[in-house]
């Protein structure tokens, strides 16, 4: 399936501090009532912005200096918990192309690629500098250089890490491995004839 | 003297030889399409999936390997229909519809069969050894306990197994986690799961599959080994299992789905053949010693926050560095807990014995034998709620269903209920939960401010008879039994 190719993504960012951030934090379970995936984008860490009276937080995500952020910064094991699809949905329909942090869990950096949301690790010590820079000034253009394996921003210049299959699919448009997948239809048939369990 | 390392001959683990079995072809980047044995699916995470299917216009070649419940959000108290939460009856009518559209067997309440997917599949003998198993839940690692390579997927996924009974991934590294040395009474299999999250950290799996091996593993019933495979993907491990033994098969001969005749030889040869090498290599090892596990209690919002429950609660001062330090400040504040304070005494409003962590016929059993004669403290609201329709059954046929109610539980209907209380069981604003379950995440339990203490179902028990949070050695009387 032809996609676009996602070698380079740039914009502003916005922090959401702490490490393992599950993603019952970024779409709690009460909002995946629903069908399909379109209007998660109102829900995206909906109990990190709105208190239990629906008010607004004080909160980097309702800061204005932040608006129109389109890259999300973060720390270790972001995504961990829960394999919910809807938390890197609700992160793109919030209007966000790309995740920058010290680590991912598994199940979301996994979901998050297919969806051609790219997931890149910084060091702790980068992701506090990137943090700061664009704390200080929001405006911070970001570039995630997928095909350079890196990421700048005013004057930093940081080496990402991404696996290597990640970046791949990515960078060659094949983000979404359906294609590939039915193309092997006769050798997955091979492969099901040759094992030796159950015929359900 | 020179060893001569041949790698055609050298051990493997369970995880190399599935996975070399199941790979189709390699890809691209490292990963391989790997074939799916068996694919199970609930009303939450696969709905969409159909809907990705129709607009591509794919079909489902293999419906006979998909099989279908509803869990996550069905009510506990009625199986009237419609449900009242409009909601909800339009996730479950959606999947019944796909389900008949596509062909897939479906486990509805109507069926006798309904309950928590991965409580189900072992219950129906779909889980079997050194199969590939893939669900749209990162509790799919539970089916780990029978050596099946099982594991949690997101909704495109669930359409990539639909259309092409394949996955796109990388292969995983081995660590294997081997426990000796005997439980001390009233230590459980969550106890083991609980301390290894803690010792390894809750990101500490993370491209890792888990291997949990040794005697004490081995000596553990088919239900405990659940429980602990279950709470792999809490430690970041997606995968966990245990190899195959007598009691797996002994376990799996006769149920509904289970090889039957010739087929049974045939699969029990292969599952004979899957288990780890004893020479198998592991990219890392692990030990650890029963006999350090006592009842463990978490204290924190993730499993890893987790202490002994004669413990102390940790404080600010103790952090090695300022991460730590607010990471234990954004706990303890949440919690509403003393830094330095014990745990033992903390009150609880909401009790929950159930889930696909510890929701089984041996958890309720092993809690009756306890609870008999005691009563739910004054204001605490217990449930106790079945993993599976099959679990209910058998349950109220040995009469557990009663000791519970007269105890002062809640005896509800099958289903996930508490543990992510996407259905009507939630906790009300900043109650505290002492549950079975597996996630203390902020607002996990159904409300934003809602408060979760894991622990094992006579943990839990024990934290209903007395209102707070106590050893349930003490308030049980479990003592060893010999010595």
């Amino acid at each position: 399936m032809a996609l676009e190719k996602i070698t380079k993504v740039a914009g502003r960012g916005v922090t959401v501090a702490g490490d393992d951030i599950d993603t019952d934090r970024i779409i709690p379970a009460r909002f995946m009532k629903c069908v399909t995936f379109d209007g998660l984008g109102r829900y995206f860490f909906y109990d990190v912005r709105f208190d239990e009276n629906e008010q607004p937080r004080r909160h980097n995500l309702n800061d204005a200096r932040f608006a129109g952020a389109s890259i999300l910064i973060s720390g270790r094991n972001f995504g961990c918990g829960s394999s919910r699809e809807h938390a890197p949905q609700a992160i793109a329909k919030a209007g966000f192309r790309a995740v920058i942090a010290e680590g991912f869990a598994e199940i979301f950096f996994g979901n998050s690629t297919t969806l051609g949301l790219p997931c890149v690790i910084l060091s702790a010590q980068d992701v506090r500098k990137l943090s700061s820079l664009v704390e200080r000034e929001p405006q911070t253009q970001i570039t995630i250089d997928l095909e350079k394996q890196l990421v700048t921003a005013g004057d930093l210049s940081l080496p990402l890490t991404i696996k290597p299959a990640a970046r791949e699919a990515l960078t060659t448009g094949q983000w979404d491995p359906i294609g590939k997948l039915l193309e092997g239809r006769e050798d997955v048939e091979r492969t099901a004839a040759s094992l030796a369990y159950l015929q359900f | 003297m020179m060893v001569v390392c041949d790698n055609r001959t050298m051990g493997k683990s369970l995880f190399q030889k599935v996975w070399e079995r199941h790979t189709v072809r390699q890809l691209p980047g490292g990963q391989v399409q790997l074939f799916i044995g068996a694919h199970l699916i609930h009303e939450v995470t696969s709905p969409q999936a159909f809907g990705m299917l129709r607009d591509l216009g794919l079909g489902v070649p293999h419906p006979e390997r998909t099989f279908a419940t509803v869990d996550h959000i069905v009510p506990t108290d009625t199986r009237l229909r419609p449900y009242e939460d409009s909601l909800a009856e339009g996730m479950i009518v959606a999947l019944e519809d796909a389900c008949r559209e596509f062909g897939i067997r479906y486990f509805g309440p109507e069926t006798g069969h309904q309950g928590i997917v991965h409580v189900i599949g072992p219950e129906l003998g779909i889980t079997q050894p050194g199969m590939t198993i893939a669900c749209g839940d990162s509790h799919t690692s539970t089916h780990g306990a029978f050596g099946a390579i099982a594991f949690g997927i997101g909704t495109t996924q669930v359409r990539d197994v639909l259309a092409t009974q394949t996955l796109a991934l990388a292969p995983l590294k081995v660590r294997r986690i081997h426990v000796t040395g005997k439980l001390g009474p009233g230590v459980y299999a969550k106890d083991i799961i609980l301390h290894v999250i803690r010792v390894l950290g809750v990101n500490g799996g993370t491209g890792f599959a888990y291997e949990y091996a040794g005697p004490t593993i081995e000596a553990l019933s088919m239900e405990e080994r659940m429980t602990i495979c279950n709470m792999s993907i809490e430690g970041g491990a997606r995968v966990g299992y245990v190899n195959p033994d007598e009691k797996t098969y002994e376990f799996l001969k006769g149920r509904e789905y289970s090889p039957k005749g010739e087929a049974w030889d045939r699969a029990l040869a292969y599952w004979k053949e899957i288990a780890s090498d004893p020479d198998a290599t592991f990219d890392d090892v692990v030990e650890i010693d029963a006999a350090d596990i006592a009842p463990t209690v978490t204290w924190g919002i993730n499993p890893g926050q987790a202490i002994a429950v004669n413990e102390r609660v940790p404080s600010e001062s103790e952090a090695a560095d300022a991460t730590e330090r607010a990471s234990i400040h954004e706990a303890l504040e949440y919690m509403k807990l003393e830094g330095g304070a014990p745990i033992k005494g903390t009150k609880v409003d909401v009790c929950f014995i159930g889930s696909c962590t510890n929701g089984r016929l041996s958890d309720f059993r092993e809690v009756a034998s306890f609870l008999k004669g005691k009563k739910v403290a004054p204001g605490v609201r217990a449930l106790a709620v079945p993993g599976s329709q099959e679990v209910a059954r058998a349950a109220i046929a040995e009469g557990l269903d009663k000791v519970f109610e007269e105890a002062g539980f809640e005896w509800r209907e099958a289903g996930c209920s508490m543990c992510l209380a996407m259905n009507p069981d939630k906790l009300i604003g900043a109650q505290l939960c002492a549950s079975s379950s597996n996630r203390n995440f902020k607002g996990r339990q159904g409300s934003p401010t809602g408060r979760t203490i894991l622990m094992s179902p006579v943990m839990v028990a024990a934290a209903a008879v007395e209102g707070v949070v106590a050893d349930a050695r003490e308030t049980f009387g479990i003592r060893a039994e010999s010595n």
